[in-house]
């Protein structure tokens, strides 16, 4: 065994203004916020960072806020599944029903979305959520901030926008104006890595569909022929008046399938996953469309 | 690295702590503390279940570093008198500890569910220790040594 030990100095910022500068003086440290995804890596000897960039300390980075007329949520980087789950219920449903199916209740406590951005999992729990809800990043180093549009984050397995000297400072989600959904295929309801995931936006205000599909594909997927002709169909309909047949959400789930390029693996097939996303896609917009009162919501999943 | 930190009430300051250290190992090794277990060092079975600031977590995925200036509490400290916490003696008495080393960690994450819903019914304690595995499989008597935990302690009718 050869590992270098890590020897740096403590760096713990108190201020945000603080996490900036270390960040651009020590390239070599690895942020560590909840430490859920990065710890793991350290244990197992995957990961030997020169040090950690503590961010748990700064001021206001476990915070959220409405901003944007309250049309959006601003979701500071360091804000825990478990306040997501307690107090965002509301404004981000989706996203909270995402961060009831993170893990447990001890990595809940610690894990945030800010760090499942970071590590880019195709599978991380949040991703579809925030691609049926048009997130954005917003990001941050010496050299000024930016935001960067959920589309254009993930690039491919574990590989996301965020420059080297860039930290990730909040995420800004538009508040639900609609029905929103998420489901998971796992083999248990606890501690589970996606076998597939699905989220749902029906944006009422917006008069438009989001969607996002997650273990899937190189990176978390958005359906958009399933968006284009959910939108189609829902046309003079968002007001939850009229219906929406039966054959429009079969419909629906098998252009969510199609959307994604799945492979096999330990988790599951690349058969599975394609029939387990067109149930998903399905049945979430039954629930969803339940929700809007445009149809029976039960009989149809 | 120097970390300051109170453990069970205690204040430690630790020198030579490496940058990379989890809070197990240095609770383990540095502080002498071997009631939190380790197991996974992934987070997926909760026998390194320890308090930092009054919150659960699993003890290996949180640095050393990052307890500095903060609170931690072990299996070994919930209780504050010279006897058990009613949590770790309704483990006993209900049967509920077959290898045992699954133990502290059930405990610290019960203590924890009772202190926040002090009458919880099976669902909520399943839910709520659902990041704690037990290898021997011995999950029914640990739900009864929750809920009799829960009637001593005098919340539940």
């Amino acid at each position: 065994m050869d590992i270098p030990l890590a020897s740096g100095p403590m760096l713990r910022p108190s201020s945000w203004r603080g996490a900036m500068l270390l960040r651009s003086q020590y390239p070599d440290a690895s942020p560590i916020c909840g430490g859920t995804d990065l710890m793991v890596d350290i244990n197992f000897g995957r990961a030997r960072p020169a040090t950690l960039l503590d961010l748990t300390s700064v001021e206001g980075l476990d915070s959220w806020e409405l901003i944007d007329d309250g049309r959006t949520v601003r979701i500071g980087a360091g804000v825990s599944f478990t306040s997501i789950i307690e107090e965002l219920s509301d404004s981000c449903p989706a996203l909270a029903q995402a961060a009831r199916t993170v893990g447990s209740p001890q990595i809940r406590n610690r894990g945030t979305v800010a760090g499942n951005l970071a590590t880019a999992s195709p599978a991380g729990d949040c991703h579809p959520v925030l691609l049926a809800c048009w997130a954005q990043v917003e990001v941050e180093s010496v050299r000024g901030s930016r935001l960067i549009d959920i589309d254009d984050f993930f690039l491919g397995p574990k590989r996301c926008a965020l420059e080297p000297d860039e930290l990730i400072r909040a995420v800004l989600v538009p508040a639900a104006t609609g029905p929103q959904q998420f489901a998971k295929v796992g083999p248990r309801n606890a501690m589970v890595i996606a076998t597939v995931s699905f989220a749902l936006n029906l944006d009422v205000a917006g008069r438009r569909v989001g969607t996002g599909i997650g273990s899937a594909g190189p990176t978390p997927l958005r359906a958009r022929a399933a968006e284009q002709m959910l939108q189609d169909a829902l046309a003079d309909r968002w007001d939850g008046s009229g219906g929406v047949d039966q054959s429009v959400c079969r419909r629906f789930g098998d252009l969510v399938a199609e959307a994604a390029s799945p492979i096999d693996d330990v988790r599951g097939s690349a058969e599975y996953r394609r029939h387990a996303l067109a149930v998903l896609g399905r049945r979430c917009l039954s629930w969803a469309l339940a929700d809007l009162g445009g149809m029976d919501g039960e009989a149809a999943a | 690295m120097r970390v300051n930190v109170t453990v069970n009430g205690v204040a430690h300051s630790v020198d030579h702590v490496w940058a990379l250290e989890s809070l197990l190992d240095f609770l383990r090794e540095r502080v002498g503390l071997r009631g939190t277990k380790n197991a996974c060092e992934q987070g997926e079975c909760g026998s390194c279940s320890v308090y930092v600031d009054g919150v659960l977590v699993c003890s290996c995925l949180v640095a050393a570093v990052q307890v500095e200036g903060r609170s931690v509490v072990t299996v070994e400290g919930l209780d504050s008198g010279d006897g058990m916490h009613p949590v770790q003696q309704a483990f006993l008495d209900a049967g509920a500890v077959q290898c045992g080393f699954c133990t502290p960690g059930m405990i610290v994450a019960a203590h924890c569910l009772l202190d926040s819903n002090p009458d919880p019914d099976d669902l909520t304690v399943r839910e709520e220790l659902s990041g704690n595995l037990c290898r021997c499989t011995g999950y029914q008597k640990i739900l009864d040594a929750v809920h009799l935990a829960a009637e001593r302690t005098g919340a539940a009718p």
